[in-house]
């Protein structure tokens, strides 16, 4: 079984077939409609017409939406896996990472909608800081509340591979430092930081990437006034009825995705000369 | 370990079982055509569900029932698969859209007599606008667009659609998120169709719409009802149909047709070219217009309805007479929507887009 | 101090992430339609959710694809490891490059991608489409979880097997199938939770009148959400709590990260 490459070729073949099929032949679709005008003739106005007006801006504002949530998942997250990986040690990690994990099996759309509840005008948070007797707050279809959907959604891609490199740290590390005379904060930045920055890259690339290409969370919570590439190419696609419009711009969202997988394919190369 | 394996795979299996149980009395949904079937797409929420079920009881024939938001979302999914529904509720500028471009097919007067007898000659005379000769659809609902406001927080009446660019009422407005209905109200505030191609005008009133961009809360298309209710807002563009839903659930709330004039519509059922189920689209059809199930849509849906003998129906006089129910249209300006061509509507879309983008 | 500074962070989060659900909870016993009233304390939505049929259907709809996608997937990708075992390195890393394209490439564009495809082929109709797609992003999954197990397996038991006599296939039930058992189910299981967890890919690929619980409520979300939906999502929660209590955690949550 395991040498014979005979038996091999024919148990893989299924896959191989599934594969061509259904990943390759896609992907080549998308190249050929991005690359062709209706009227089947080879051009490149479908992909450089992200250069200008709507496109453009909707690009800029979603790298600049996805790289806030990025950042502020990492501010949120670090801490917090710092703090996981130190209790964990005691308390079974199980229920911990329950705790943070299990929201993820309701659908995301509904808790993203939730948040319109509490996040509007008149809404649950407002609400209480009006009781309190402090200013109520303009959120809801702004970027900001958009922001905060994606950091809401996003924050356990941040937190699991953060917890991960974080405490698989070698406590000896610690108490060397400690004993060299090194304060928490040293040993924060020269030791801990360095030694999870694995766990940085991959948290930082899965928490990027969606958030760039997200449409739902900003209909959702955008109140439909805010474009983000998401919601340009899904419109291209169910409502303006283009096929080569969309899949131009696909190709160009594929750019950023190859330039994300490079670094994480670079982080993990690294990971495993470290053995 | 294993243990715990095991338990796990046994839920798993436990779930297939589950799963295919259901399947097998629920029907996957699957909407394959053939005999006993009937594929109907429609707006959202526009039935009272009930009227499904009691069709399906009467005539045996099982109902796969979808709903689209806009006319622009509906047509992209027809366009996509022009035999993927039997019928369908689009609105006027949509159906003559549908009939250039040959999706639809002609219907057979003799196999509608109820909807020829129970819907207004004023409807049919309305439809030849965008249907010629009444040959494609039967009139479904009809109504107007205007402004609902809700008077604890607007303190003079409204009567103009300039109330949408008030600065005061920032944060407030709520505007329709489909391209003709946005275009609209500037376009008449500027005294120009509704219908313009000329580009000089269209610029003009997406500028309008840009300028007015920061005021307004969001562009919706059914929340506005649950806003409105919830005095998330203080104004909205909403269809007459919404008004009285609204104004039974929040008194506060006041539904006007501004004095620059407005849009009014009739959304019909047609049968598309592609339909595979045409003997039970006409049953459709018919059952929607008896006098009995359109009052039972009304009182649901709460829009229009161009059924005489529904209306006849109604027991309370206030409604049945009201203003906003069954408006007397020679007292207003108003204009239907008429299909712009794939170059209008693509213009229509570019300036849409530079809106939204903004 | 630290300590009550730690504890006060940890709950902070815990409110953020919990927040929503609450009130999802909170508003399937609201007897008012609208999300924006709260009209009184009611249980009818949990009667009528019951009753309701696109509902239903999209719920059965969710579950077949889940469950049929995930045993697929699972059968596919378990023997495309094997078959990987015994071939050269570069073909197995061309393969394992492949694979990794629906996981590392954005939901929207592997939507896209395999909706132009299905288009093509004209199959626009119920769920197959759905079907189809969703192996496709769960064998990944799978190969993921097995691989790594298979690599570990000492091929001398089951040649030894073989050389007593036994049929390829018996040995390789015998001894093979049950060291990589483990990590053949918490395959699956992933499988089955990505499934259940979609909706962009879903959303480009479904066919006409198909729903699952994700596009169902993405199209209810435009026009505000009906109560009943709530009290199904109360009731998942439910489940899904139910059954983490009866098995301690969840399996294998690590490989999950590795999504998106």
């Amino acid at each position: 079984m395991f040498k014979n490459k005979k038996t091999s070729a024919a148990l893989s073949a299924p896959y191989t077939a599934w594969m061509t099929i259904f990943i390759i032949v896609p992907l080549l679709m998308i190249f050929y409609y991005g690359l062709t005008d209706s009227q089947g003739s080879l051009t490149l106005a479908n992909i450089t017409a992200i250069g200008y007006g709507v496109y453009f801006k909707s690009l800029l504002l979603a790298l600049w939406l996805s790289f806030l949530c990025t950042l502020i998942c990492f501010i949120l997250a670090y801490p917090l896996a710092l703090i996981l990986a130190r209790v964990s040690k005691n308390a079974g990690q199980g229920l911990i990472i329950t705790i943070f994990i299990l929201p993820m099996w309701m659908n995301f759309l509904l808790r993203t909608y939730a948040w319109l509840t509490l996040l509007e005008g008149n809404g649950i948070i407002n609400g209480i800081l009006s009781f309190l007797h402090l200013p109520t707050q303009h959120m809801i279809n702004t970027p900001t509340a958009i922001v905060f959907g994606m950091v809401y959604n996003f924050l356990p891609f941040m937190v699991l591979p953060l917890y991960n490199a974080i405490s698989r740290i070698d406590t000896a590390v610690f108490e060397a430092a400690r004993d060299l005379g090194a304060g928490r904060r040293q040993t924060l930045f020269r030791i801990t930081l360095p030694l999870s920055v694995n766990g940085i890259i991959s948290g930082v690339t899965m928490v990027f990437i969606p958030a760039l290409t997200t449409f739902a969370i900003s209909t959702l919570l955008g109140g439909s006034k805010v474009l983000l590439i998401g919601n340009v190419i899904e419109s291209t696609f169910t409502q303006v009825y283009d096929w080569h419009l969309g899949s131009g711009l696909s190709i160009v969202l594929m750019i950023f995705i190859i330039i994300n997988m490079i670094i994480s394919n670079i982080s993990d190369a690294r990971q495993e000369a470290e053995g | 370990m294993k243990k715990k394996m095991s338990r796990f795979s046994a839920l798993l299996m436990c779930a297939a079982c589950f799963a295919f149980m259901l399947s097998g009395c629920g029907g996957s949904g699957g909407a394959q055509g053939g005999a006993g079937e009937l594929r109907v797409f429609n707006w959202g929420e526009y039935i009272d569900p009930e009227v499904i079920a009691e069709f399906q009881e009467e005539t045996g024939i099982r109902v796969v029932y979808e709903e689209f938001e806009t006319n622009e979302v509906m047509y992209a999914k027809l366009a996509q698969d022009p035999s993927a529904y039997d019928v369908l509720c689009p609105s006027d500028y949509m159906i003559s859209k549908l009939i250039e471009q040959d999706m639809l097919q002609e219907l057979d007067a003799s196999r509608l007599t109820v909807a020829h007898e129970e819907i207004g000659d004023s409807y049919w005379k309305e439809s030849e606008g965008f249907d010629p000769g009444n040959k494609y659809s039967v009139p479904y609902c009809w109504g107007t667009v205007g402004i609902l406001y809700n008077k604890t927080m607007v303190s003079e009446p409204v009567t103009s659609w300039s109330v949408l660019w008030d600065e005061q009422y920032a944060g407030s407005i709520l505007m329709q998120d489909s391209v003709r209905d946005a275009m609209m109200i500037p376009l008449v505030m500027n005294g120009v169709s509704m219908n313009t191609l000329d580009e000089a005008e269209l610029e003009k009133a997406t500028q309008m719409l840009i300028e007015q961009k920061p005021l307004v809360q969001a562009y919706v298309v059914d929340q506005v009802r649950d806003k409105m209710i919830g005095n998330e807002a203080a104004i909205g563009v909403i269809y007459s149909g919404e008004a009285i839903y609204t104004q039974r659930e929040n008194p506060d709330l006041v539904y006007v047709i501004p004095e620059e004039g407005s849009n009014v519509w009739i959304d019909s059922w047609v049968i598309t070219n592609g339909a595979k189920n045409v003997d039970n689209a006409y049953a459709w059809i018919e059952y929607m217009s008896r006098p009995e199930v359109a009052l039972k849509n009304f009182d649901y849906i709460t829009y229009s309805t161009p059924n005489e003998g529904a209306r006849a129906l109604i027991e309370d006089e206030a409604i049945r007479n009201s203003e906003i129910a069954f408006p007397d249209l020679s007292r207003y300006k108003l204009e239907t929507y008429v299909y712009l061509g794939e170059e209008g509507d693509a213009l229509y879309n570019d300036y849409w887009m530079r809106i939204k983008s903004e | 101090m630290k300590k009550t500074i730690e504890r006060g962070y940890m709950v902070l989060i815990l409110i953020f992430m919990y927040a929503p659900i609450v009130t999802m909870i909170a508003l399937s016993f609201n007897a008012s339609k609208s999300r924006a009233k709260w009209g009184g304390f009611t249980l009818q939505w949990y009667g009528s959710l019951f009753t309701d049929g696109p509902i239903m259907r999209a719920l059965v709809n969710t579950l077949v694809v889940a469950v049929l996608s995930s045993l697929i997937a699972t059968i596919i990708g378990t023997v495309t490891c094997i078959a990987l075992m015994g071939m050269r390195t570069r073909t197995r890393a061309v393969i394992m490059g492949i694979t990794n394209i629906p996981m590392i490439n954005a939901d929207i564009v592997t939507g896209i991608s395999l909706m132009l495809l299905f288009r093509v082929l004209g199959l626009t109709n119920g769920f197959l489409p759905v079907l189809i797609a969703h192996i496709t992003f769960n064998i990944p999954f799978v190969m993921l979880s097995v691989l790594p197990r298979l690599k570990q397996v000492e091929p001398s038991v089951y040649e030894a097997a073989l050389d007593l006599g036994a049929t390829p296939v018996y040995a390789f039930m015998k001894t093979v199938l049950p060291d990589i058992m483990p990590a053949v189910i918490s395959g699956a299981l992933m499988a089955f939770t990505m499934s259940i967890d979609d909706f962009i890919i879903t959303y480009f690929t479904k066919g006409v009148g198909f729903n699952t619980l994700s596009t169902l409520i993405y199209s209810e979300v435009k026009k505000g959400i009906r109560p009943e939906i709530y009290a199904l999502s109360a009731l998942i929660f439910i489940a899904v709590l139910t059954l983490l209590f009866f098995s301690d955690r969840i399996p294998k949550w690590t490989a999950r990260q590795k999504k998106d």
